[in-house]
């Protein structure tokens, strides 16, 4: 297929997943701040929100402070932050057509009926809490109908392939920033380890990933730091885990590599990374440092970004 | 201006034969019953994305091209002497395109005048004896017909270059089989569906020499930008070929090559909805980011087909349509099928005297215009703009020809106040391949959707219709 079809659809399905991940991020932020100032400590939560979203810097250029009129209206609909939902949702329809040959018409719909739908949002702008929520629900919905629709009706060939790299490795990059954001409160020898503040925190954390209920189908516990943890970066049967992303970048690579007939560097850099993840345990991660493992993670993960690019996108 | 000639109704109150199963079936149906099925055909239009872009508008601005559901019919009778004037009248646009890169006949016949080619800024003297695969110029023809009467169809214009509206013939039939399926089945209408294995025929047929044995044909767009991009997109698709950008292709040892994720693949055609000026930046505009450097010496190399080819434009002059009966009497030794409008060519001073006379009864165009932008329409403009235009006129008057203006043929249409007869043209769409030429039943009508409103054109408001071919 043609190089930039390729690029489209690997952005394509990164915006998409990313404007979830926003909205996930607003909602669960919404909630924290909801409850009494003693459940969730002195931490500015919406401030936590950019950081995860990764974009305070450009944000305080605007903004004096991170209040939640303020960041909602960033993450949401800004036209100033490129990676606001509505310029993921504008950049999704935009990737889209120029595509559109290769998606299945109810791909095309779904973010076609999801641009339309924003415009009328936009214009009518989201004034009470209720209208927020949901204007949250329809971008997470319809990420869920993008997703199933492309499961469900994309031929399973390279432009299939070339989607879910994109949807993989945005995730990866968005669960590995809210822990590198939130690993102080996941570290078990904090002070105030198993108080109701950080109960309401990784509940929270929990939540923006969807993997609240998971966690108590997994684990079978109350929620214990390393255990959100675990799930987060280990877990192989949580969807949004790095475990889990990894295991479908490598999938899909080597679905290309045996599609073409060859394969190169992002197949054995894409390995690397699932390989450290598979013979990692939470022990050694806690001893070689959160914060550093999350760090080295997150430049690997963007660096194989530039693999594929670069083998493969342009 | 004369009584329009109207397609469903004749005068004293009959109706015409094509039209009688529609009317019976409107007369049954009510008219919430209609409107609700208009609502239904916008909500789908606009799902499936059929917009185009206004130049001039801001640039988010993507329109519906209005669509009315009552159909146009026409009797086969009527379409098969339509057909045989299409064809002839293509056969010629391509013989005098060859002619006048190549031999130049037409010239030292005095047919044409030589200035109006040599100093015609669509001419493109790097064609000047430059072989083109299968000698075929102009694969892809939009000829615009009117009618005035019951006999006669007219050229309005013949589109040599990248014709568009195709799409809308085919999603307006899609749709409207979608939604009147009971309408359907009491007609025997010829369908359009298999335009695209035409034109793909068509495209492969011209493929040059050097193609392998199944040649790779893209469509090359400007991009998402470009008011047409849903149809290069829905066409693409609906061939099954890449829908390339100029950035997609690269030109090595004069062979063109698109980039894929699997390393770079040859292409033998290049279906083209890029203006010549933007092809090939070493060639033509060298600001142009939409081409492709080196595509122009590929060409000459005689490596890739382009369709249509480069400098069609001249087959696409207005004053060179001027000249159309003669030209196909010239080439084919036939009596044209299809009429010309009378045209005063302002290049001439006994004609411009009598435009600038006349400008208050006139249409009057300019030479190399398209989408209906520029042209003044005497009888519906203001004081004011007639002699703004006549200052034009003067200060360049090779730019333009005027036309009588023409009582298009009306339609019933809805309208906010239910039914009522409104202009319309049609675009039928002429492929011609290596060997054969062939047209698909129908083509796009387009309708002045404004009580009296003579403009058909999307950029000014005009609608669609779909156009039935009753087989008989």
């Amino acid at each position: 297929m043609l190089s930039r079809t390729a690029e489209n659809l690997y952005w394509l399905a990164r915006y998409v997943e990313r404007a979830e991940y926003l909205a996930r991020t607003i909602d669960a932020t919404l909630r924290v701040t909801a409850l009494p100032a003693a459940y969730i400590g002195k931490t500015n939560e919406w401030d936590s929100a950019l950081l995860t979203a990764g974009v305070a810097t450009s944000f305080y250029e605007i903004y004096e402070e991170a209040n939640e009129r303020n960041v909602v209206d960033y993450l949401s609909f800004s036209a100033d932050n490129p990676s606001s939902i509505r310029n993921c949702i504008e950049a999704a329809r935009l990737n889209s057509r120029s595509v559109r040959t290769a998606l299945t018409s109810e791909m095309w719909d779904t973010i076609n009926s999801a641009w339309i739908e924003l415009q009328e949002v936009w214009s009518k702008g989201t004034s009470t809490r209720e209208d927020l929520a949901k204007f949250l629900r329809f971008v997470q919905e319809t990420s869920l109908r993008f997703d199933g629709s492309a499961y469900r009706t994309m031929l399973r060939n390279d432009a299939y392939w070339f989607s879910r790299l994109g949807l993989h490795l945005e995730r990866a990059d968005n669960t590995a920033r809210i822990l590198d954001v939130k690993y102080h409160v996941l570290l078990p020898e904090e002070e105030h380890v198993g108080g109701p503040l950080d109960f309401y925190q990784w509940s929270s954390i929990l939540r923006s990933v969807s993997a609240l209920t998971a966690y108590h189908w997994v684990y079978r516990e109350t929620l214990k730091p390393w255990l959100v943890a675990d799930l987060l970066i280990l877990n192989g049967t949580l969807p949004r885990s790095l475990a889990s992303c990894y295991d479908n970048l490598t999938r899909n690579l080597d679905q290309i590599g045996v599609a073409y007939g060859r394969q190169g560097p992002a197949q054995r850099h894409a390995r690397g990374i699932r390989n450290r993840l598979e013979h990692s345990n939470m022990n050694d991660i806690f001893q070689h440092g959160v914060h550093e493992f999350i760090q080295e993670f997150i430049s690997d993960n963007s660096r194989l970004g530039e693999i594929i690019t670069k083998q493969y996108l342009i | 201006m004369a009584v329009a000639f109207d397609e469903m109704n004749i005068p004293g109150g009959d109706l015409r034969p094509a039209y009688q199963e529609l009317a019976r079936w409107l007369k049954e149906t009510p008219p919430e019953a209609l409107e609700y099925r208009r609502q239904e055909a916008e909500l789908l239009f606009r799902r499936i994305g059929i917009t185009f872009a206004v130049y001039g508008e801001s640039e988010s601005t993507e329109r519906l091209i209005p669509f009315d559901v009552i159909p146009r019919i026409m009797s086969g009778k009527e379409w098969t002497l339509l057909e045989k004037g299409l064809k002839q009248r293509v056969k010629a646009l391509n013989m005098f395109l060859r002619d006048i890169y190549h031999g130049r006949d037409v010239l030292r016949a005095g047919i044409v005048p030589d200035d109006l080619i040599f100093q015609n800024p669509v001419f493109r003297p790097e064609m000047n004896g430059q072989q083109v695969p299968h000698d075929v110029y102009v694969h892809i023809a939009g000829i615009d017909i009117i009618r005035v009467d019951a006999n006669d169809f007219i050229v309005l214009e013949d589109n040599a270059r990248t014709p568009s509206g195709v799409s809308y013939m085919l999603e307006n039939r899609e749709i409207m089989m979608r939604l009147f399926p009971d309408l359907f089945a009491r007609h025997r209408v010829a369908p359009v569906e298999r335009y695209p294995d035409e034109l793909l025929s068509a495209l492969r047929s011209v493929a040059p020499n050097s193609a392998s044995g199944e040649p790779t044909v893209a469509l090359l767009t400007p991009g998402v930008y470009n008011s047409a991009y849903y149809e290069h997109s829905f066409l693409a698709d609906k061939l099954g070929i890449e829908l390339v950008e100029g950035r997609d292709l690269i030109v090595k040892n004069n062979e063109v090559f698109m980039r894929t994720t699997e390393g770079v693949k040859r292409v033998d055609v290049i279906y083209r909805r890029v203006d010549d000026d933007f092809l090939d930046p070493l060639t033509f505009r060298p600001d142009s980011a939409l081409g492709v450097p080196g595509l122009m010496s590929a060409y000459a190399a005689g490596n890739i087909t382009l369709a249509n080819a480069v400098g069609t434009g001249i087959a696409d002059d207005k004053a060179i349509y001027s000249y159309m009966p003669e030209i196909v009497k010239f080439y084919l030794g036939e009596e044209p099928i299809l009429k010309n409008v009378q045209t005063w060519r302002c290049r001439e001073p006994k004609d411009l005297a009598y435009v600038l006379d006349h400008l208050g009864d006139l249409v009057v165009k300019e030479v190399h215009g398209s989408g209906g932008y520029g042209m003044l329409i005497g009888p519906a403009a203001t004081k004011a703009t007639i002699e703004a235009f006549r200052e034009k006129l003067k200060r360049e008057p090779e730019g333009f020809i005027a036309q009588p203006t023409l009582a298009l043929s009306t339609c019933p249409t809805c309208t906010a106040s239910g039914l009522a007869p409104r202009h319309v043209d049609l675009r039928p769409f002429v492929l011609t391949g290596s060997k054969t030429t062939t047209i698909v039943p129908g083509g796009l009508t387009r309708v002045a959707l404004k009580e009296g409103s003579l403009v058909v054109n999307s950029s000014q408001g005009g609608g669609t219709k779909d156009t039935w071919i009753l087989d008989e």
